[in-house]
């Protein structure tokens, strides 16, 4: 027998046990080993008391399954412990995880600070629409760190980015433009849907609210619409007077204080009560079950997503059809130090690359490839391709297109898990077929 | 709310109802390194059922200014102190881990103030690891996964929080780390191991107690908090099954039953 004393360790489950386990007792649901699909508009109350304190938050439980179901609640909490969070809210999009998170901080009047390389839909958001509920957004090019600082004004109320800009691959600083955000008392909010916490978790370098698109790599399958947003609960709203619903007296619930009374999950407890009561995103408990059948698997499929987002880089980047490519793993990226630091575990799959010819190889090549899907989506288990400027980002015009970093000749590139010689054979056909767009057509 | 106590401002939630004082006041004291928030699914419902609900924060921790009181004989006269603070002559307490310390030992130091006595994972001493202890005092994070380690049963490591989206163990880590380590954790670790007069302080308590244990609670083991409870005259107990130490949140709603049952019965509160 060693004497050698044993060092304390503590043994909280890790990253694959808890992607299989968390948020889910069998012993609590009949024994059922896989989680059971709660179908349920609604809860039955043991009496008029409880009925009471459910709806004053004075107890766990559910009402409503607007509000909260227990299927939906698994696949919350196993996000939330995936991303070492306190807390999330899913919904019924991505889009409406991000609108939920807006509506949550601010209110007419405020401002944020926005990356301006997003998915097309969130500039959408943030140009167009949340400007109608009185929301201004200052939009900063991803690598402009300083330009982070100088957007913020007396009303901004926080700074919103991709860690990797859609579609452009360009990387924002998280950590320095965190320390940013904190220095301005306001939270920094990022979507973390090209990364899933497999290959990063925002938490780590200073981000306060993460939100997912689950449909894409959390999910896998690419069957079920979901969203969620988890909460760092590390952010302190009572340290300023900038969150005044956060921290002084709901009337909604008898005058309750948010930040005082749940403290690390307040944001979470504001999204759900008030959000899902007034707005109602919510997931269906079966889409939250397909998405937890993916999500037993992220570690796995990120891997081999990775893998082959690698070969591609390496098979594109020599190719003679293509003119550029941009991909955190590719040697000339001017964020590899950036992409080394923050994505330890893989670069993603999102490949951006620009095709010899400009838009119209790149509409040849799209419609010629016969493996890879043509569709407006990301992070499926197959390989996806679309050309943004007619597709995803279609609704911005010349300069906005411009400013996001998109151009004609980009095609965007979600590498799927095939096997990689399929992959590309098939892009062979399609740049064949750029070569001679007008002779080679599938129309 | 905030007041004043010993010169230092406290803070205290009051389960989202303005304090009045024609009701009768129940005090919560949270654990070791910890703050108000752990009580949220006990103190709501007290404070909208005819009672004043206070979980305070103690000195140096959470929401409270001041250092960190560093006996829990100075933490038991403390809470004395706030009962006078908010004008009031009595109240009933409930403690958790570090707190039933605290509570015991004031329930013997102030028979006529204490009118009931809640323990939830107590004991009458918590002596603790060395290594632990040395990490807290280092101000080591270390110290904090460990004691949320040991601190959720192995159903709470699974998560399966009473309130939908909340991942419990993460929620404990962040209060804890809320503020810096050393002078919370630390100091109030060091605190439990120097305490010795939990048993002998049983003995002299006459007033209605109950303890909630749990089946697998590592920290305070049901085997302590029985001798604890043999100590004092008529305590009753109750035992959660498949429950860690956090019994608070990971049973929370179990919790809350046998709360207000022993509460309302023993110190009726406010009828409307």
């Amino acid at each position: 027998m060693s004497d050698k004393k044993k060092e304390l360790k503590p043994n909280t489950y890790k990253f694959d046990t808890l992607s299989l386990h968390a948020g889910y007792q069998p012993h609590k649901n009949a024994g059922a080993r896989q989680v059971p699909i709660y179908q349920t508009t609604s809860y039955l109350f043991d009496d008029v008391d409880h009925a009471a304190a459910l709806f004053n938050l004075e107890r766990g439980g559910h009402i409503y399954s607007r509000i909260s179901n227990p299927t939906v609640g698994v696949l919350e909490e196993r996000v939330a412990s995936l991303e070492g969070g306190t807390a999330a809210l899913a919904t019924s999009s991505g889009m409406s995880a991000i609108f939920l998170t807006i509506m949550t901080l601010c209110e007419a009047g405020d401002h944020l600070v926005v990356s301006s390389q997003l998915y097309g839909g969130t500039v959408n958001l943030f140009r167009l629409t949340l400007p109608k509920f009185g929301i201004t957004c200052t939009f900063v090019k991803p690598r402009d760190t300083e330009g982070f600082k100088k957007a913020i004004k007396k009303n901004t109320k926080g700074i919103y980015g991709e860690l990797v800009g859609n579609p452009g691959n360009e990387l924002m600083n998280m950590p320095e433009i965190a320390n940013i955000a904190h220095e301005a008392g306001i939270p920094l909010i990022v979507d973390s849907t090209y990364q899933t916490p497999y290959l990063c978790k925002p938490f780590e370098h200073g981000a306060d609210i993460v939100i997912h698109s689950l449909t894409k790599w959390m999910a896998g399958h690419g069957s079920s619409m979901a969203g969620i947003l988890v909460e760092g609960g590390n952010f302190d709203w009572m340290q300023n007077e900038k969150f005044p619903t956060m921290t002084k007296p709901y009337e909604g619930y008898h005058g309750l204080s948010f930040a005082e009374e749940f403290g690390p999950t307040a944001f979470t407890m504001k999204a759900r009560a008030e959000g899902m009561r007034d707005f109602g995103p919510c997931l269906s408990p079966q889409n939250a079950w397909n998405v937890l059948q993916g999500l037993e698997t992220l570690s796995v499929r990120m891997k081999k997503h990775c893998e082959n987002a690698e070969e591609m880089v390496k098979y594109l980047s020599n190719h003679e059809s293509v003119a550029w490519v941009s991909h955190p793993s590719a040697p000339n990226h001017p964020d590899t130090e950036l992409a080394n630091k923050l994505l330890p575990n893989g670069k993603g799959s999102m490949i951006a690359f620009g095709i010899k010819g400009g838009k119209d190889a790149g509409v040849a090549f799209i419609n010629n490839v016969k493996l890879a899907s043509h569709l407006a989506n990301v992070g499926d288990t197959r390989t996806l391709v679309i050309h943004p400027a007619s597709g995803t980002h279609s609704q911005m015009d010349e300069a906005t297109l411009k400013f996001a970093g998109l151009s004609h000749d980009m095609i965007r590139l979600s590498v799927g898990m095939e096997d990689i010689d399929d992959i590309k054979n098939d892009f062979e056909i399609g740049f064949r077929a750029a070569r001679k767009p007008r002779l080679v057509s599938n129309q | 709310m905030k007041f004043e106590v010993n010169g230092h401002e406290v803070f205290a939630s009051t389960g989202g109802r303005p304090f009045d004082k024609k009701k009768p006041l129940i005090i919560f004291v949270h654990g070791s390194g910890l703050t108000h928030m752990t009580w949220v699914l006990q103190t709501r419902y007290f404070a909208f059922h005819g009672y004043n609900s206070l979980a305070v924060d103690l000195p140096g921790h959470g929401l409270s200014s001041g250092k960190s009181l560093k006996s829990i004989e100075e933490m038991a006269d403390w809470v004395s102190s706030v009962i006078d603070a908010v004008g009031h002559k009595e109240a009933s307490l409930v403690g958790h881990s570090q707190g039933c310390l605290v509570t015991v030992e004031c329930t013997s130091r102030y028979p006529n103030k204490i009118k009931t006595l809640s323990l939830m994972g107590g004991a009458g001493a918590i002596p603790m690891n060395p290594e632990l202890l040395s990490l807290a005092e280092n101000n080591d994070p270390k110290a904090v996964d460990l004691m949320m380690d040991w601190a959720h049963g192995p159903a709470g490591h699974f998560g399966g929080h009473p309130v939908p989206g909340l991942y419990h163990i993460n929620t404990g880590t962040m209060l804890a780390k809320s503020r810096t380590i050393q002078n919370t954790l630390g100091v109030d670790f060091r605190a439990c191991d120097n305490y010795k007069n939990g048993f002998e302080a049983a003995k002299k308590i006459k007033c209605p107690t109950l303890s909630i244990l749990a089946t697998d609670d590592k920290m305070c083991p049901v085997k302590e908090g029985k001798k604890l409870a043999s100590l004092i005259d008529g305590s009753q107990v109750d035992i959660i099954d498949n429950c860690g130490h956090m019994m608070l949140l990971e049973e929370a709603d179990r919790v809350l039953t046998v709360l207000k049952k022993f509460i309302t019965t023993n110190y009726p509160p406010l009828s409307s």
